[in-house]
């Protein structure tokens, strides 16, 4: 080892001028995840809050998270919604600490400071002071004026039942930011149709936050560690599939229809396939193609920076990523169907709900790698990972035997982190 | 409800923490009849009424085919569990079905790691008699440790 290089690197290093090995350094580092939150999260960027569903009548509220920011989403009287930032003008305090319900107003129990479903301070005790013998003691100076100190306000925009908020208020149009391409697959499913919430789960996960994001841009993984997706035919390598990436590299969608299952060369020629393998219960992958899909069986979207949108079968979700640190993110699966699903349909979204989630056959796996990716990574920050399958460049394919949504992450994070 | 009945439910709480602890996998789907229910869910969804579970289970070949998951295509860090049950209430009885519930703690422990809280909260459960003695019809496991560390593998 020469005396340059240090397992604990000070500067970030790339091996090459794409995008193609990445330093662990990206992931180890916290002085990058601040400058991550800073450039990724809160300013020039969207961010997934939830789902409109999740809060239908005004004062209806949900506490949740962008960056590492606790916001509060509430439906406003006239239908609209807002996004505020949880924490108190005066003395900073997250006052909010429900995780959802439904109030006409927020106060802060340390001083009783009130604020509306706006955000606009209302209440300021004493502010004028309290009378005594005549006198008038404390308050605030003359000059307080209650409109400077309102609750931090994020811009929303919502489509089709979504609702992403951003700290920044000069961010692009949502529209402008997603871009057409992607577009088409977010109101794919999203198409106006009125959502049911069927509830959520929730894991912490020991890795840095972009992994989960890598993980829903790596087609090449699903049909090796996933048995039941190559065994079933779900998602492997001789699938018909498409990955799509926008003109920034930024979002991305893998798009796969389910062919064969059983056996095919060299497909199936990997430990994870199981032949034979059937269920006791096949109502387990019980799948009834829908209309709307429009011929794929599994469009997997990941919006920078922090939503995957999951339509696996008849299974749907979203699955929210909030940092927490360099090291450890929390994922929020809101698993949801359409008002006009059947009673069958609402049970089969269920039933294969098993196959995600925590706990599920085949997502349990991919929060397990991740963990032991980040062991790797913060043992030895000075190494690289490698993501040349398919070559070094990033577009479009017709084939999922590729990285390059992952290289286009990349391309765009040294774009945004090295300006 | 005679002594005896209590002292079999007791015992069937207890030999099926036990069991699942002892990573002998194929035991688990034998706590249950044919036709049977078994669910993990945050207590979030429970009390919301929100009918999504972590996992959800309608017969005795899902819990078979969750064992097969388990031991062959789940690729996960090996890990002992350890849960501790409190003594079953119970809340219905009739001559061959018992509704009781009960307070449970998971540890896990990862080789070579400190053992931690894993997952704690309660089960709800409908208990029948069979001629090969006390079964579930139905177990639920509704859950406190809604952020769930990492994964859950094994039956709770
Ligand atoms: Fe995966």
């Amino acid at each position: 080892m020469s005396d340059e290089q240090h397992i604990f690197p000070e500067e970030l290093t790339w091996e090459r001028t794409d995008s193609s090995r990445i330093p662990f350094m990206v992931y180890t580092d916290e002085e990058l995840h601040k400058k991550e939150l800073e450039r990724l999260f809160y300013r020039d960027h969207w961010n997934y809050v939830g789902l409109e569903a999740e809060i239908p009548n005004a004062g209806d509220f949900k506490r949740t998270v962008v960056g590492e920011r606790s916001v509060i989403m509430v439906r406003d009287d006239d239908g609209s919604i807002n996004v505020i930032e949880n924490v108190c003008a005066h003395r900073g305090m997250r006052f909010c600490r429900a995780r959802h319900g439904n109030r006409p107003d927020f106060i802060c129990p340390y001083h009783q400071w009130s604020y509306s479903r706006k955000g606009d301070l209302q209440g300021v005790p004493f502010r004028r002071g309290v009378k005594r013998d005549g006198k008038v003691q404390g308050g605030m100076p003359k000059d307080f004026k209650p409109a400077d100190h309102n609750l931090t306000k994020l811009k929303v925009a919502t489509r089709g039942g979504v609702v992403f908020a951003s700290f920044d208020h000069d961010v692009e149009s949502l529209e402008d930011y997603i871009g057409p391409k992607i577009l088409a697959y977010f109101d794919r499913i999203f198409d106006g149709r009125e959502l049911t919430i069927l509830g959520y789960n929730r894991q912490r996960i020991p890795g840095n936050w972009k992994l989960m994001q890598e993980n829903i841009k790596d087609p090449y993984h699903p049909g090796l560690l996933h048995t039941w997706f190559v065994t079933f035919g779900l998602w492997r390598a001789d699938n018909k599939s498409e990955m799509k990436i926008d003109d920034h590299g930024r979002h991305a969608a893998m798009i796969s229809t389910r062919g064969a299952a059983g056996k095919a060369g060299e497909v199936t020629d990997v430990s994870s396939f199981k032949d034979g393998m059937t269920l006791h219960d096949p109502r387990l992958v019980d799948i009834v193609p829908e209309d709307w899909w429009g011929g794929p069986t599994a469009v997997m979207t990941t919006i920078f920076p922090n939503v995957i949108l999951q339509q696996q079968v008849n299974s749907v979700s979203t699955r929210h990523i909030q940092p927490r640190g360099n090291g450890e993110f929390d994922f929020v699966w809101t698993h949801f169907g359409f008002a006009d699903d059947s009673e069958e349909m609402t049970r089969r979204r269920l039933r294969q709900a098993n196959l995600f989630g925590p706990a599920g056959f085949v997502s349990a796996d991919d929060g397990e790698v991740i963990e032991f990716s980040q062991e790797g990574f913060d043992s030895n920050p000075s190494h690289r990972t490698l993501v040349e399958l398919g070559g070094r460049e990033v577009g479009d394919t017709d084939h999922m035997v590729t990285e390059t949504l992952i290289r286009g992450m990349y391309r765009y994070w040294r774009k945004v982190m090295e300006a | 409800m005679e002594f005896q009945d209590y002292y079999e439910l007791t015992q069937l709480y207890t030999e099926y923490a036990l069991a699942i602890d002892s990573g002998n996998w194929d035991d688990w789907p034998e706590f249950f009849i044919d036709e049977c229910i078994y669910r993990l869910q945050p207590r979030e969804n429970y009390e919301r009424g929100f009918p999504l579970a972590t996992l959800a289970f309608e017969s005795k070949a899902m819990l078979k085919d969750r064992v097969y998951g388990v031991r062959e295509t789940l690729f996960h860090d090996p890990y002992y569990q350890r849960h501790v049950v409190s003594a079953p209430a119970v809340r219905k009885w009739q001559k061959d079905r018992i509704e009781s519930e009960a307070n449970y703690a998971v540890f896990r422990t990862k080789l070579s790691e400190p053992s931690i809280v894993y997952n704690v909260g309660r089960y709800i459960d409908v208990v029948v008699r069979t001629s090969e003695g006390l079964k579930f019809a139905s177990r639920e496991c509704i859950y406190d440790t809604e952020m769930i560390p990492n994964s859950i593998i094994y039956p709770i």
